[in-house]
């Protein structure tokens, strides 16, 4: 089985995030940054399918030079190969165009299953991986908790509303994404980090790959929100605040 | 029509009847604003088999018209059904603007029906306003630590999804508004996933919503052997032990103390956040709370927009201070 699992990098969890001068995107000049959360469940979920069923496990990153580290990553853990097609901006704004250079690079692969996170971290439209399965012409599955291969294609588990989940039938090729926290995730070995030196990482040039369409949605500033709610907020020593909210707690708002 | 329309979600109630979803009238309610603000009427969409009934229930409500689009091959839900129906309904309409709640199922159906359209939906928006006489909307970034304005550059149509609570539909208006029904064209063959029965896991043998006080904790607490702080604190204040997503998943705590839309909603009295960031999935369970208290060494945390107190620090210190200050 040949398994592509699109991931992405951005800023690390709990980054302190500014907003640039011109409210264009956010100051990134002292952020890390690590693979997308969900992106990680869908190369685990990938490799764990390779496991049980043999084949390839392809990753494919759009971004700029420093994805390089993700996607080394990605390889130590166990990918076979990737594909890098670089940017140089911080970010492709528009799912749709970003998902035909995804489908323009992945024109040559035929996998039989996509894999992507249900949703990054950073721009957060939970998007891509559907709009790259229309663009491919495949049928899909989103938030997805389990994969298993059987007659003719596989059964996934589906997470819905309110604690319910549902198994659906879907022929391959098909894409799926994939939802967090189903699986444990490995970390890569010392083996693993010395065999990714050696494996293939294919360079593509986005602007090798973009069409000429009109972009439909475009983000004209970003900015923090305002806050809308007045808290009552400590940021003093512990034991000070702890001793300004207990007396509130009892005798404001007398909930104890 | 070339107007707004606004799809509204479905749900099976517990005798098998359609009903609306909990979402649908917000839906409606943001559907009614982009009409108010760009002066477009508005209609309504039910999708499904047998929406007769509920498209009855809807045009009890001021809109130009509801379109009940009902098909055999419309009973189950499925990405391909659902967007080969809504495709030709918006072609036959001339919608300009389609306006859906971001519910699991308009996540995984909506991008479909854009893209098919060669559109990028708007998804999860917040807010909405018009500027020299187009329409801008808010999304957030960042799982909700920063915003974001977005704008529409081309003809349409339009796809905008809207979060939970970002629109009231307690305003909305009553009326008389015409059924009209409509056949979408669609065969078996065209519909290539094949769901199966709906199921539940988790034995709820917790019942958090009976708490009066619940302390709630996330991904700040770091490891499983740090659990015993939070507990500490709960135990002080007579509350329930809960949690976010990340902590269940990591099975930390059991599943049934999961707050959230995909764990229990809960509506106590008092609600502590500790090292929780504020992710909408979890605000849409607990923001009923009548107090909210967050306690988060980021001072941007969007948990902090809900809370009515708040203590900007290190839990590992904050905590026990508390737990220290609630004996003496
Ligand atoms: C479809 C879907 C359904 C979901 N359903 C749910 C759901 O039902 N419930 C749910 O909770 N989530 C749900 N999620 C996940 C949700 O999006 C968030 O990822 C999750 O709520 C984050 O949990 P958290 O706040 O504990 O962790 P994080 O977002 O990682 O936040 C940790 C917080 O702890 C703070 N912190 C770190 N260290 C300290 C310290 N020493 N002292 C004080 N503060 C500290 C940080 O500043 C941060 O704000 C769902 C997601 C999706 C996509």
């Amino acid at each position: 089985m040949k398994i592509v699992v699109a991931i992405k990098q951005v800023p690390a969890r709990d980054s302190l995030l500014k907003v640039n001068g011109e409210g264009t995107w956010i100051e990134d000049a002292d952020l890390a940054y690590e693979i997308n959360e969900p992106d990680a469940y869908a190369l685990e979920a990938g490799l764990q399918l390779r496991e049980k069923e043999g084949g390839e496990v392809v990753v494919i990153c759009v971004g700029p030079d420093r994805a390089t580290q993700t996607i080394r990553e990605a390889l130590a853990k166990g990918a076979d190969r990737a594909i890098h097609i670089e940017t140089y901006e911080e970010t492709v704004g528009d799912p749709l165009a970003l998902a035909r250079v995804l489908a323009a690079a992945l024109s040559e692969e035929s996998p039989d299953l996509v894999l992507t996170g249900l949703q990054s971290d950073d721009l957060g439209f939970g998007q891509t991986g559907v709009i790259l399965a229309e663009v491919m012409g495949l049928p899909h599955g989103t938030l997805i908790m389990n994969i298993e291969v059987s007659e003719g294609g596989i059964t996934v588990k589906r997470e819905l509303e309110d604690g319910w989940f549902q198994n659906v039938e879907i022929p391959l090729p098909a894409l799926l994404t994939v939802q967090s926290g189903a699986t444990k995730l490995r970390y890569a070995t010392l083996m693993g980090i010395k065999r990714a030196k050696t494996k293939e990482v294919k360079q593509l040039d986005i602007s090798d790959l973009q069409t000429e369409s009109e972009p439909t949605i475009a983000v004209s500033r970003i900015y923090l929100p305002e806050k809308s709610k007045k808290s009552v907020v400590f940021d003093g020593p512990a034991r000070e605040s702890a001793a300004k909210l207990v007396e509130k707690l009892r005798f404001e708002a007398r909930v104890i | 029509m070339s107007g707004v329309l606004a799809v509204l979600e479905l749900a099976v109630g517990g005798s098998g009847e359609l009903k609306l979803h909990k979402m649908a009238l917000e839906a409606l309610a943001a559907a009614k604003r982009i009409g108010a603000e760009l002066g477009l009427p508005v209609s309504a969409a039910v999708v499904g088999s047998g929406v007769g009934p509920v498209a009855a229930a809807v045009a009890q409500y001021s809109v130009e018209k509801v379109f009940a689009v009902d098909h055999a091959l419309l009973a189950a839900y499925t990405p391909d059904g659902y967007s080969i129906a809504l495709k030709q309904l918006v072609a036959a309409t001339g919608a300009k603007y389609v306006v859906f709640p971001h519910t699991y199922q308009v996540r995984d159906f909506a991008p479909k029906l854009a893209t098919s359209m060669g559109q990028v939906l708007a998804s999860d928006v917040v807010g909405l306003r018009v500027e020299d006489g187009a329409l801008v909307l808010v999304r957030q970034l960042f799982q909700g630590k920063i915003n974001a304005d977005l704008r529409f550059p081309g003809d349409g149509p339009h796809f905008v999804s809207v979060q939970a609570g970002a629109f009231r539909a307690d305003g909305l208006e009553a009326g008389a508004a015409p059924v009209e029904a409509f056949t979408p064209e669609l065969s078996a063959a065209q519909i290539r996933t094949k769901p199966l029965e709906l199921f539940r896991e988790s034995s709820r043998a917790v019942d958090l919503t009976a708490a009066d006080i619940i302390v709630s904790v996330g991904r700040g607490i770091r490891e499983a052997e740090n659990i015993g702080v939070v507990q500490e604190l709960a135990d002080a204040l007579g509350a329930e032990l809960a949690a976010s997503r990340p902590i269940c998943d990591n099975g930390w705590l059991p599943m049934e103390r999961q707050v959230g839309s995909s764990g229990q909603t809960v509506a106590p009295k008092m609600y502590v956040a500790v090292g929780i960031s504020g992710a909408i999935q979890h605000l849409v369970g607990m923001k009923g709370s009548k107090v909210v208290v967050a306690i988060n060494k980021d001072p941007e945390a969007p948990i902090f927009e809900v809370a009515d107190y708040g203590i900007v620090g290190d839990l590992f210190e904050v905590v026990p201070a508390l737990v220290a200050e609630l004996k003496k």
